[in-house]
């Protein structure tokens, strides 16, 4: 109930609140009617099968509030991390492959920046391309089958996706650590004010004297970085990188969690708050209807239909107006 | 010689008759020793002028998987040892880029397609306008609802079956059910549909089985196999056994239950083409039955069927052949790494 108050303390219902809402009625229902689903077993469950997702969804966050969007960041979280496992695999070392993998992260991360930045290409079209052109570099030649498996070399950092500290697996202190350090650069250093600002308005951002290309270049290399860390702790959770999964819906999963959470598409507004809160919100959902053995077509629906309460949530609360309305809306 | 030669004119004629016999004997030999050497085989000439020109083209789910490497990589040996054209148009897990490749296809009227169906609807009606167009389609170890000049492929229902069997054999207990998880692949696939057929027809007719869970892994994603598996062992601690759809996916299934220390005491099993994986995890624990269809028999299978319908000379759809693929189990007793075959050592 102090949360539902908390919740609902200051200011009006934004869209942060009604998820919040919305993921609090869920969880008390479940909680009711599903047995097992309230246990300390299956809350750890829940909340590891979403963290890769929400891990994912913090680097977009970055993207995101700098008013872009990053769509090559399935791209790469699969070929960084299965280069580390195919180079690691060849015996060059843990230490030299995590550094390949990490460069060509970052290579990914400045060639979206670049276009977006200097080049000024739209983000949607900038990093959907970058996206195709990296996974079909993984599928040309870096490695012989598509599914890489995860190699005995590597077993010494395995822990990141397998194993627990207290109970609670790594992957869900991974997804922690990550929101820590992308609250932090946000909320507390300069760069993060400045991925506000850019998001909020550009023009006056370079006006006030903020390098806004710079920022707008470190924005994807973040998000890629993100997701090549992502990438392992996946590889190491599933013990192989499938580099299929840029083919698959995943990429909207991310998007859906960051939208969910409220954080506008049109830029300069949310945190990680919204993120976790979306993830959360989404794990949940998921989790309960594996539970109640829903078949995936039925999964799929409810997941569409949640995403469609929640923005129509949104819109009918805080209408959007000329003077609220943003240039970049999507 | 001539110095040999005395006497009258009647020795001469003799010598004369014994030296045409001898020639004449020798001649014959020789004609008799080259008509054993070699003939013309009269269906030769024929069988490889048939195959100059002609065009075969696969069109796969996913190019970079051990099954579609495999198959292509056996299909592309043959085209070249016959002289004629092999291509691959990958769709990468897009069935609407399939769907194109198809249409445009019909259109350029290869004589062979070899088509691997991401689901038993999609591309039904599009084989049926290639077929009529002229074109034999021959369908690979995934089918549609259509059938066409041929089909190469498990008996995915009989995969089930068996699968189910090793679960019942572990399992079975009539006071107490053994509880089956069920991990599929995208609920319209034939590996998913005819597979859980399969199942059914075993688990049904058990009272010692009680089926907790029917869950999709999507597009056959480790990734989902893992948290699925993960939840389910939440809700039923003390689930019997597995059925998985494919080695790759199950590797993150046996992940979940490597993290949960219950590897030992939840039975696997899962199926594949019977390449290096499969005895990677018989080997390490992460499956206890393995069902495989045989990349290698398979790809003699398919190359057969290529084979006839680049000579039939009948109307297209008249003959129509279906090869199920005789399927090898694998159980970690019977493991032995020469059983399970890599793209190096396909022949």
């Amino acid at each position: 109930m102090a949360m539902l108050s908390a919740v609902l303390g200051k200011g009006g219902l934004d869209q942060l609140r009604i998820v919040t809402l919305l993921f609090l009625a869920i969880f008390v229902v479940y909680s009711v009617v599903l047995p097992g689903f309230f246990s300390v077993g299956n809350l750890l469950t829940l909340m590891r099968t979403v963290s890769v997702l929400g891990i994912l969804g913090l680097g977009m966050a970055v993207v995101v509030i700098g008013r872009g969007i990053d769509l090559s960041m399935i791209a790469a979280l699969a070929v960084p991390s299965a280069l580390v496992l195919t180079l690691a695999a060849k015996g060059y070392g843990v230490v030299p492959a995590i550094g390949i993998g990490l460069m060509l992260a970052v290579v990914i991360g400045v060639l979206n920046g670049i276009l977006v930045a200097y080049a000024e290409i739209p983000s949607l079209f900038t990093t959907l391309a970058v996206g195709i052109g990296v996974a079909g570099i993984g599928q040309i030649g870096l490695f012989d089958y598509e599914i890489v498996s995860w190699p005995p070399a590597l077993d010494g950092i395995a822990w990141i996706g397998r194993g627990s500290l207290y109970g609670v697996p790594f992957s869900v202190l991974a997804f922690g650590a990550a929101a820590i350090v992308i609250g932090i650069f946000l909320r507390r250093t300069r760069p993060g004010m400045f991925v506000y600002a850019s998001g909020d308005n550009p023009g006056a951002t370079r006006l006030t004297g903020i390098p806004l290309r710079p920022i707008l270049v470190m924005q994807y290399v973040i998000s890629s970085c993100v997701a090549f860390f992502a990438g392992m702790v996946l590889a190491a959770s599933s013990a192989s990188m499938d580099t299929r999964i840029f083919n698959l819906t995943w990429i909207y999963d991310v998007i859906l969690v960051v939208v969910l959470g409220g954080i506008g598409l049109s830029g300069g507004r949310g945190g990680v708050a919204n993120v976790i809160i979306g993830t959360l919100l989404i794990g949940t959902i998921m989790n309960g209807l594996t539970i109640m053995n829903v078949s995936f077509e039925m999964q799929n629906l409810v997941r569409g239909l949640v995403l469609l309460v929640a923005v129509l949530a949104d819109s009918i609360i805080n209408p959007r107006n000329e003077e609220t309305a943003q240039q970049g809306d999507i | 010689m001539a110095g040999m030669i005395k006497g009258g004119p009647e020795m001469k004629k003799l010598l004369k008759l014994g030296m045409t016999a001898a020639l004449g004997a020798l001649i014959g030999t020789a004609q008799l020793a080259h008509a054993q050497n070699s003939m013309d085989d009269p269906l030769r000439d024929d069988y490889y002028a048939n195959f100059e020109g002609r065009k075969v083209v696969f069109v796969p789910v996913f190019m970079g998987l051990d099954l579609t490497e495999g198959w292509s990589k056996i299909m592309a040996r043959q085209a070249e040892e016959l002289g004629y054209d092999y291509e691959v148009r990958n769709s990468n897990f897009n069935t609407a880029a399939g769907a194109q490749t198809l249409t445009s296809l019909i259109s350029e009227k290869p004589d062979v397609i070899v088509v691997q169906n991401p689901d038993v609807q999609s591309y039904a009606k599009l084989l049926r306008q290639a077929e009529k167009a002229g074109i034999r389609v021959i369908q690979l170890n995934m089918k549609t609802n259509y059938q066409t000049t041929g089909f190469v492929g498990a008996d995915v229902e009989l995969i089930g079956e068996k699968q189910a069997e090793a679960a019942v054999a572990k399992c079975s207990n009539k006071e107490n059910p053994g509880k089956v998880l069920v991990l599929a692949g995208p609920p319209t696939s034939p590996f998913s549909a005819y597979m859980l057929k399969g199942y059914e027809n075993v688990l049904n007719a058990d009272p010692g089985m009680n089926l907790v869970s029917v869950q999709s892994t999507g597009d056959y994603e480790s990734s989902k196999a893992k948290s699925i598996a993960q939840v389910v062992l939440q809700q039923h601690p003390d689930l019997c056994a597995i059925l998985g759809v494919w080695d790759n996916t199950d590797v993150g299934t046996a992940a979940a239950l490597q993290e949960a220390g219950k590897a030992d005491q939840v039975l696997v099993t899962t199926s594949g083409g019977g390449g290096e994986l499969a005895c990677k995890g018989l080997r390490e624990g992460m499956w206890q039955y393995y069902v495989s269809y045989d990349v290698p028999g398979q790809g003699r299978d398919l190359n057969a069927l290529i084979m006839a319908a680049l000579q039939d000379q009948n109307p297209v759809g008249s003959t129509k052949t279906v090869l199920y693929t005789p399927l090898v189990t694998y159980t970690p007793e019977t493991l032995g790494d020469e059983r399970c075959w890599s793209l190096d050592t396909l022949r």
